[in-house]
């Protein structure tokens, strides 16, 4: 159970080495939403390359060293380096940690009725873990020879032989999977153990649920990249040939290693871990935006058991779908239709999911609160991030878009504009819960509007670049003839990213204003039916001021009969 | 170097598999646009039919209509024929339906960082062997100097020949880090694994002169690694071929 609670706490203990899981939530939330800025602006410098290809950046460009930007102008290295971190940030510093870390933390034991997670100091010692993990990934950006720069994806042999910022890469990469482990096994221990009196499996919240399966993902997809990520480690500085073969020559010199080892081998391990970390970053966010609709449509889910069952099914799938991005390595007429079956089938959870999401709609009384357009707008982004991935999945119509903008598209898709929006949404409706005030309702309504334009005119423009054949991860895409026509999207596209970024400017100011000067909020500002509203706002230590007993379903809205239009769980 | 044909949509299509890679293409979103946009006027539709009004309360029932679950059978049906109907029997034909080896031309790539090293048997038909001790700044795929079934090989850099309606096998492969062959026109893609050789096969439709692509991230140079197939006339191609005949006469060691 959870550790004492005593104010008699020093400032230390209870803001900075802290083992409250709302404290942890938090810091797990405010350090991923500074990397994931961080990662934006690795974008941005991209972008401004992408756009005006072999022009010095203006402005920033002489900040940076003459070893990656001389006269400021980029060099393909440092284009590769941004490359490979943004993505390694953005997923496993930014999304990752603020989905599951930030947001789980803080509400999955609010929301079953708990006092803590199970293990407060495993807690604390995952998001150590991964704050280690993340300075390391940072700090690479400062060894000789720059940052990692052989893709988030690190395919040997070129991560073989890389610079000495992929072992920073590699040691990073531990540190983070390690984290992800122990806050695993502390969420199935939590979610089985801890919740309240009468608090059923079915009568969860969806987000709980999602965390769940989540947890499951971490817990199964981590350890193979765990281990491939020391197999790496040992290939660069002891000697060993995991994924290296016999008679490599790199720069016309023989590689001196033993050989006999296999490229793919790694991408097997990779994959297997990344595709499942695809629902990983979807599913803490399918839990946000199903809390948010049922709140502001104010009526009961409609089919729980179906979309719990769906997720569930997602989740098992997910294990089964990773060679769909290995259809370029040669594979065999049979191994790649098994995977092409198994992709169109984890297709059908997920429109099952968005139906069941959209029907809930069908005769509510929708309330648009800024959160709300959030979870809105998540909806028709991921459908776009979901249908994109069929011609992907289709190992024939693969050939063409394999490696193309196409697939950043999709992807983006499902994370950018999809999963950031539940994210953003997540904030906008738990501040209140969190802090005490609301955050400011114009201001937020711009940053919706900005941030959902942008991020479409960024994302949506990939796809026409991928369909006329334009590969991704190149320094300057105008050296092929095929792109050049293509040009100005590159153009429009690296416009609308800088304005997205000035629009998240919007989102800072409002958090931290908001925090001093927001309107006040009561305990259950939303009349949403979840345990915890039932909290004091903001709640102290220990959660509850009396252990929860629950006695219904978690969305019983608009109950026939009833005065007010909502039963909290606990009445 | 062609740059016609190239713009928004599709590259030009000029090999017997592209038209039906592009026309799955198609259908998948075609498939897509249709639910998406279906999809997308049923929400826009209940979110203004059914927003907030002062005194009036969302119903406690669910939905009843039968109508989803048809359409996500129909979805699952679509996604069956997708898969059944067209993309299993094209990757069928691009990896499994190889044209015979006497009717094609047989080619091994080898790839580098960042070069495209083409290996034609030449006259005799046979590969020489190669070994990676070999390989020097004149001999970019190591060819054994004491095999005699390489004399007559042509080895050339980031240019590819072949002739049009012909069948071309190629013997992918690389020495250092993964690349990815990819032939944009010819809706031709593989990846370029060291360890591995691994075959493809294409038969071009039309002639012209267009680029090659490096697909898979290899390095700093990864950008550079361009290189160029020229589709040619079976006339076209034998004076190439003969170019290269005499070229390698006039080198140490070379012999016809």
């Amino acid at each position: 159970m959870s550790e004492d609670h005593g104010e008699h706490l020093g400032f230390l203990r209870r803001t900075v080495f802290s083992v409250d899981h709302k404290v942890i939530g938090l810091q797990y939330g405010l350090t991923g939403l500074v990397f994931l800025f961080f990662g934006f602006c690795l974008m941005m410098l991209m972008r401004w390359q992408l756009a005006y290809p072999g022009e010095p950046l203006p402005w920033i460009g002489g900040l940076f060293s003459e070893t990656t930007m001389p006269g400021g102008m980029m060099l393909p290295e440092f284009y590769n380096s941004l490359g490979a971190m943004h993505g390694t940030i953005m997923v496993f510093l930014g999304v990752v940690p603020l989905a599951v870390g930030g947001f789980g933390n803080y509400l999955v034991p609010l929301q079953i009725g708990a006092p803590d997670m199970a293990f407060p100091k495993l807690n604390a010692a995952s998001y150590w873990c991964y704050f280690v993990g993340g300075v390391v990934m940072l700090t690479s950006f400062f060894v000789p020879g720059g940052a990692a720069n052989s893709g988030w994806t690190s395919y040997p042999p070129l991560s073989d032989i890389a610079t000495t910022g992929q072992t920073v890469w590699l040691f990073g990469m531990v540190a983070l999977i390690t984290s992800s482990l122990l806050g695993s096994v502390n969420f199935i221990v939590t979610i089985v153990q801890l919740r309240a009196k009468g608090l059923t499996f079915f009568r969860l919240p969806f987000f709980v649920w999602a965390q769940f399966v989540t947890s499951f993902l971490l817990l199964l997809a981590f350890p193979p990249l765990e281990a491939a990520g020391v197999l790496q480690l040992m290939d660069r500085l002891a000697g060993t040939s995991f994924f290296l073969p016999s008679g490599l020559v790199v720069s016309g010199m023989p590689l001196p290693v033993s050989g006999g080892g296999n490229p793919i081998l790694w991408q097997h391990l990779f994959w297997f871990l990344a595709h499942p970390e695809v629902y990983v970053l979807i599913l803490p966010a399918m839990g946000i935006v199903t809390e948010i609709i049922v709140t502001n449509t104010r009526k009961p889910l409609y089919g729980y058991k179906t979309i719990v069952g769906a997720s569930l099914f997602l989740g098992f799938m997910s294990f089964l779908v990773w060679a769909h991005h290995m259809f370029m390595t040669g594979m065999g007429t049979a191994i790649s239709n098994f995977f092409q079956v198994t992709t169109m089938i984890i297709s059908i959870p997920s429109v099952i999911i968005l139906t069941v999401l959209v029907l809930t709609l069908w005769g509510g009384s929708i309330r648009y609160t800024v959160p709300m357009h959030f979870a809105l707008a998540f909806l028709p982004m991921f459908a776009i991030g979901g249908l994109t991935g069929l011609p992907l999945g289709l190992a024939a119509s693969d050939i063409h878009l394999h490696d193309t903008y196409y697939v950043i598209g999709h992807f983006h898709y499902v994370v950018a504009p999809g999963t950031l929006l539940a994210l953003f949404a997540g904030v906008y409706h738990w501040y209140p819960k969190v802090t005490g005030r609301f955050m400011n309702e114009t201001l937020g309504k711009i940053h919706f509007w900005g941030s959902f334009l942008c991020l479409n005119g960024v994302f949506f423009p990939m796809f026409i670049q991928g369909i006329a054949g334009a590969s991704r991860r190149l320094h300057t895409p105008t050296m092929y003839a095929h792109a050049q026509g293509l040009q100005g999207t590159n153009v429009f596209m690296s416009y609308s990213a800088w304005i997205l970024g000035l629009v998240q400017l919007l989102f800072v100011i409002n958090f931290f204003w908001s925090l001093k000067k927001g309107r006040q909020a009561p305990e259950n500002p939303w009349q949403a039916t979840t345990l915890e509203w039932a909290t004091p706002t903001p709640p102290p230590h220990g959660n509850f001021l009396k252990e929860p007993e629950v006695n219904r379903g978690p969305y019983e809205y608009s109950v026939p009969g009833e005065k007010e239009d909502f039963i909290p769980q606990n009445v | 170097m062609e740059t016609t044909g190239y713009g928004w949509g599709f590259p030009p299509s000029l090999s017997t598999q592209s038209p039906a890679i592009d026309q799955l293409i198609n259908v998948v979103h075609w498939f897509a646009a249709v639910l998406f946009v279906g999809w997308g006027l049923f929400l826009l539709y209940s979110l203004i039919r059914f927003r907030a009004k002062p005194g009036q309360r969302a119903s406690y029932e669910s939905a009843k209509s039968r109508l989803p679950k048809y359409l996500e059978i129909g979805v699952v049906l679509f996604e069956i024929f997708l898969l059944i109907g067209l993309s299993f029997p094209i990757w069928s034909k691009y990896k499994s339906e190889f044209p015979r080896e006497q009717d094609s031309l047989v080619i091994r790539v080898v790839a580098q960082q960042f070069a495209w090293n083409i290996h034609y048997p030449g006259r005799d038909g046979v590969f020489g062997g190669t070994d990676p001790r070999f390989i020097s700044d004149a001999d970019p795929i190591g060819l054994n100097p004491d095999d005699p079934a390489g004399k007559d090989d042509i080895v050339s850099v980031g240019w590819l020949h072949f002739p049009v309606h012909k069948p071309v096998i190629a013997h992918i492969t690389s020495k250092d880090v993964i690349h990815s062959f990819s032939i944009p026109v010819l809706r031709v893609k593989q990846d370029a694994v060291p360890g591995m050789v691994v075959p493809i096969w294409w038969e071009a439709t039309q002639t012209g002169q267009y680029e090659i692509m490096c697909a898979q991230l290899c390095g700093v140079g990864h950008t550079l690694m361009r290189g160029f197939v020229s589709i040619d006339t079976p006339e076209e191609y034998e004076v190439w071929m003969k170019e290269q005949e005499s070229y390698l006469e006039t080198q140490p060691g070379g012999q016809l």
